[in-house]
């Protein structure tokens, strides 16, 4: 019988693997973590069973897929780390606050704990659509778990909203019908919870007659776009829409934000997709706003250590985390905004802004908030 | 019916009667209509085994011969030349392949002797009607062309006029001189590359046989081997190159002078719009690029053009046009050479973002001592203490569809990273590598040099190159370590790969194929690799894969000992194997002409039943005998000599019997 190792040979063609280590050169985490993703190639090919030392190293991973992009042989070792913490999950080796998550998630439709009823709570006094209730819309407002339940970036989805209606843009949202889209469970080797949610949500998307999807978080638009199957519905990132109603003239501002800015890209919308030119063509349209680029942006921005399901574990990783540098850098720079467009992203640079004693200095947004400013 | 078919079975050692019973298949062939003898031998085309034939030719009075053996790719050319030998027309021979098609892909003995005697048959079939065809020949125009005038296009050239024969060398630059007259020192050797590669220039331009036409663009091919007729646009210099003597004058005045950036310097340096590429520019007359000179663009220069107010022998002439040439060759060379990988298409590491990253040849600028640095390693304005190479930036990359190693980068980042310790004694310089392919003579020997002049070597492919403070860091893993680190440095050389230059419809008008590397395809990658599938038309240097100095030089003298064959013979054989016309049946239709891929049919008129009429005429020496356009004739007019309808339908039927 194939040992697990054999089988991820095939599933992820490691054969090709040169050893030439990019990969761990460029894995954010390399420097702060054990992960060796290299190693981890090499050994899979080598050792019949992979040792359990390797395999809690697994978890330092973010997944953010810069190991897969620079990859000059096609290799995706960020696939194989998915697919070696399936095996974990199966055996359920996996922290207490991830298998919450993860839980709350099938239980819940998000892995945040938060009872489905109350999923919608931030959208009262808003007068949105709502599907669920038999409205009718051409754009379905994926809210994302995080943005419905985070009081932070609840704010985000609010602005999001204002600036809909102030686009006339015809949109709905699903209420509490609305499920996680299962990106995070796949991302911590829960690929059985990811098909369930595919299922699902296809066919609620498809009950409710959606083909056009506007996503708030990169991670939900990462996974509709690229890793949902069988479905027939066009998906966007909230900075693509806007930046298209800003060229349509559909959105304009008339308010100067005079704020000097820079932009974190996200990795699930940036190296991972390649929407580097749509937020900063908004950051650009906002009066007054000075836009500087960080020394490490587009395809060579830095993870901020929020995905692959990190929000929910304790990284035995060392030294400076990797939102802490970001934003020591944006201090450096002298910006007073340090803008992205991801959930994530925006939880762990704020935190980072706390942590590194700079909430007073440095103001961390979404870009949509920022736009919001100028209307 | 006359038995006048020989059948020749072939063992080929075990590789055929391993799988097929040669005995039985042997027995069978006798029995078919026609055989007059079916004798088998462990290899037919030893010598041995072809006198066995020729003896049977002879005291059998054969007419027909059947080899049933390899393919006809293999050997049909030997046993052609057997049946020749033995005073039988060759096109009376005809091949079974019983070893690619039966006995290499089956397995079992019993199928497989089935599978031979049907092939066999059907052979014997065909043989029967197959009729003697005659070679026709044509004279050759005793001249060559030359495409690119790099160091493969020189070479090809000089070969060529030194053996005899005329050689127009057609380059696109102002200058000949490609990409060699661009480097600093070559490896392994450290010979100046600007020193040993102008006299050859020079030579090119003195040799009475040589016509050289810089600046220059071929647009269009007809013809065939022999008689190719060729198209050569002229593009306008805006200078008369008869009386420019090189003086430099205009370049001084010019408005423009140090404001554009210099293709010959890779960027790094900067000349006006009136320019010589590099003082040993062979010709060495100016140019006007059109597209930056002030008054060509905008009518306006000053009061008036300085450069013609500068020049002494009144060579500046706006009022230059276009013009297109026509020249008749007999053969061609195609040396049109490589592009540098374009490195911007790695973002990791930051060439578009930082000055001091910069790519292997404009390393080549900075270190040559007729660059923009006079050969100093300075980055603005600074000597570099760290320096880090990278190597493979756009070789070996499956994602970029480029997965060849470019051959060249290994040994030139050793080289450089040489030129950099002797001219920074102090400097720390590391180059991150994959492996290190040091394969050629003298090669290894150079890399532990090298490292003995404490260059570090690590062995891991560079992530990322970004900003700290005032110095680069390049993150990468140190593979034999197992960690990842960063390297502070002042400099990054990216050693950038050879990529497949864009010829435009020149691949078209050459019937070039490309491989899958996107660099043109020779005929036979092991046997024939200066040639192509176009007759008469030839490869050298980097235009059919990344090569270094020596290889090319060694590719273009082969191209040009093939492109010589032709003109020396003064003819050349017509392969008869084409298709003809019946010209009772023929319509007039002109279908075959829209299929031919040729263009080898044309209309002519002809007087049938006493009115003129038109029918299809095959230009022999241009037909290839593909059959396209047998297939697409709605009458039936066009056959193909020894695949005519008749006797393929023989062979159809010959496999349904036993």
């Amino acid at each position: 019988m194939e040992t697990l190792n054999q089988d991820f040979i095939h599933k992820y063609s490691l054969l090709g693997c040169v050893q030439c280590g990019k990969c761990t050169g460029g894995c954010p985490v390399s420097l702060r973590a054990h992960l060796n993703v290299r190693q981890m190639v090499h050994k899979t090919i080598i050792q019949r069973e992979s040792e359990d030392y390797e395999k809690k190293r697994l978890w330092d991973c973010t997944t953010c897929s810069t190991c897969n992009i620079l990859c000059p042989k096609g290799v995706k070792p960020a696939d194989l780390i998915m697919g070696m913490r399936g095996a974990m999950v199966e055996e359920g080796r996996l922290q207490p606050a991830l298998r919450d998550a993860l839980e709350s998630t099938l239980k819940h439709g998000n892995p945040w704990g938060k009872i489905r009823e109350k999923r919608s709570e931030w959208t009262e006094g808003t007068d949105i659509k709502n599907l669920s209730d038999g409205d009718e819309a051409e754009l379905l407002l994926s809210v994302c778990c995080t943005a419905s339940f985070d009081p932070r970036v609840q704010e985000v989805a609010k602005a999001l909203v204002k600036i809909l209606k102030s686009a006339k843009v015809n949109f709905g949202v699903l209420g509490n019908e609305e499920n996680c889209c299962g990106s995070e469970g796949k991302r911590v080797g829960e690929e059985g919870l990811f098909e369930i949610l595919m299922e699902d949500n296809s066919e609620l998307f498809k009950k409710h007659q959606i083909n056009q999807i506007l996503t708030i978080s990169p991670h939900c638009y990462n996974s509709f776009k690229n890793e949902y199957t069988g479905v027939d519905f066009e998906v966007q990132s909230h900075p693509q829409l806007i930046a298209k109603l800003i060229e349509d003239k559909k959105l304009t501002f008339s308010v100067e934000v005079e704020k000097v800015v820079t932009y974190h890209d996200p990795c699930f919308l940036g190296k991972q997709n390649n929407v580097y030119d749509e937020p900063r063509k908004i950051l650009t349209s906002i009066p007054g706003v000075k836009f500087v680029e960080f020394d490490r942006s587009r395809e060579r921005s830095l993870c901020c250590e929020g995905g692959g399901g990190r929000m929910w574990m304790e990284s035995e990783a060392r030294g400076v985390r990797l939102a802490e540098m970001r934003v020591k850098e944006a201090v450096s720079m002298n910006v007073q905004v340090l803008a992205t467009s991801c959930p994530f992203c925006l939880l762990t640079l704020e935190d980072a802004t706390k942590t590194t004693g700079n909430e007073e200095t440095i103001q961390v947004m979404d870009i949509v908030e920022l736009a919001v400013c100028a209307i | 019916m006359r038995k006048k078919i020989g059948v020749y079975v072939c063992h080929c050692g075990v590789n055929i009667s391993a799988t097929v019973d040669i005995e039985k298949v042997c027995k069978l062939a006798s029995g078919l209509p026609g055989v007059a003898a079916a004798k088998d031998y462990t290899y037919l085309c030893s010598d041995p085994g072809q006198e066995l034939i020729k003896k049977d030719i002879k005291e059998l009075g054969l007419e027909k011969v059947v080899i049933a053996a390899c393919s006809p790719r293999m050997h049909e050319q030997t046993f052609r030349g057997t049946c020749e030998e033995a005073e039988l027309n060759p096109y009376c021979l005809e091949m079974a392949n019983i070893r690619e098609q039966c006995s290499w892909v089956h397995k079992e003995k019993d199928k497989a002797t089935r599978k031979a005697a049907a092939l066999i048959s059907a052979s014997v079939a065909k043989a029967s009607l197959l009729e003697p065809l005659s070679e026709k020949e044509v004279d050759v125009i005793p001249k060559a062309l030359v495409i690119g005038g790099g160091i493969s296009g020189i070479q090809s050239s000089l070969d060529i006029a030194d053996a005899g024969f005329g050689v127009y060398l057609v380059e696109k630059d102002p200058s000949i001189g490609g990409h060699m007259a661009q480097l600093d020192k070559t490896f392994p050797t450290l010979d100046c590359s600007a020193c040993i590669l102008t006299p050859k220039m020079v030579d090119v331009y003195r040799h009475p046989n040589i016509e050289l036409l810089t600046y220059c663009e071929v647009i269009s091919v007809d013809g065939f081997i022999g008689n190719f007729k060729v198209k050569v646009r002229k593009k306008p210099r805006y200078v008369n190159i008869n009386k420019c003597n090189g003086c430099g004058a205009c370049a001084e005045a010019c408005l423009l002078k140090g404001r554009i950036a210099s293709e010959f310097e890779a960027g790094m340096g900067k000349r006006g719009a009136i320019y010589v590429p590099f003082p040993q520019a062979v010709p060495l007359v100016y140019t006007i690029d059109s597209e930056k000179c002030l008054f060509l663009r905008k009518g306006k220069c000053g009061k008036s053009p300085a450069c013609k107010a500068a020049c002494g022998p009144e060579a500046i002439d706006f009022e230059q046009k276009e013009e297109i040439i026509e020249l008749e060759i007999g053969t061609i060379v195609v040396a049109t050479g490589f592009d540098v990988f374009p490195a911007k298409e790695k973002p990791e590491y930051g060439y578009d973002a930082y000055s001091n990253v910069i790519t292997g040849l404009e390393f080549e600028r900075l270190s040559s001592a007729s660059g923009p640095t006079f050969g100093k390693i300075k980055i603005g304005g600074k000597e570099p203490e760290d320096v880090v190479f990278i190597q493979c930036v756009g070789s070996r990359d499956k994602e970029l569809g480029n997965e060849y190693c470019s051959r060249v980068c290994c040994m030139y980042t050793a080289k450089q990273a040489h030129l950099v310790r002797e001219k920074l004694p102090n400097a720390n310089i590391t180059v991150f590598y994959i492996d290190v392919r040091a394969f050629g003579k003298g090669f290894e020997e150079f890399y532990d040099r090298v490292k003995k002049e404490g260059i570090i070597y690590r062995r891991g492919n560079a992530s990322e190159v970004y900003r700290r403070g005032e110095k680069l860091i390049v993150r990468a893993e140190d593979t034999l370590l197992g960690e990842a680190l960063e390297v502070e440095t002042d400099l990054v050389v990216l050693s950038t790969g050879l990529v497949q230059r864009d010829v435009g419809e020149l691949k078209n008008a050459l019937r070039l194929s490309q491989s899958s590397d996107r660099f043109f395809l020779e005929a036979h990658p092991k046997l024939r690799p200066m040639d192509t599938a176009t007759a008469g038309v030839y490869l050298a240097g980097c235009c059919q894969g990344p090569k270094d100095i020596p290889d090319s030089v060694a590719q273009a003298s082969g191209a040009a000992a093939k492109a010589i064959v032709p003109l020396a013979t003064g003819k050349v054989k017509i392969d008869p194997i084409i298709s003809f016309v019946d010209e009772n049946i023929c319509r007039g239709c002109g279908i075959c002409i829209t299929t031919c891929p040729y263009d080898a049919i044309e209309l002519k008129e002809i007087t049938r039943d006493g009115y003129p009429v038109e029918v299809a005429f095959v230009n022999d020496v241009l037909c290839k005998g593909c059959g396209a356009c047998v297939a697409s004739c709605l009458s039936g007019a066009i056959q193909q000599r020894s695949f005519t309808d008749e006797q393929i339908l023989s062979q159809i039927t010959a496999l349904g019997v036993e």
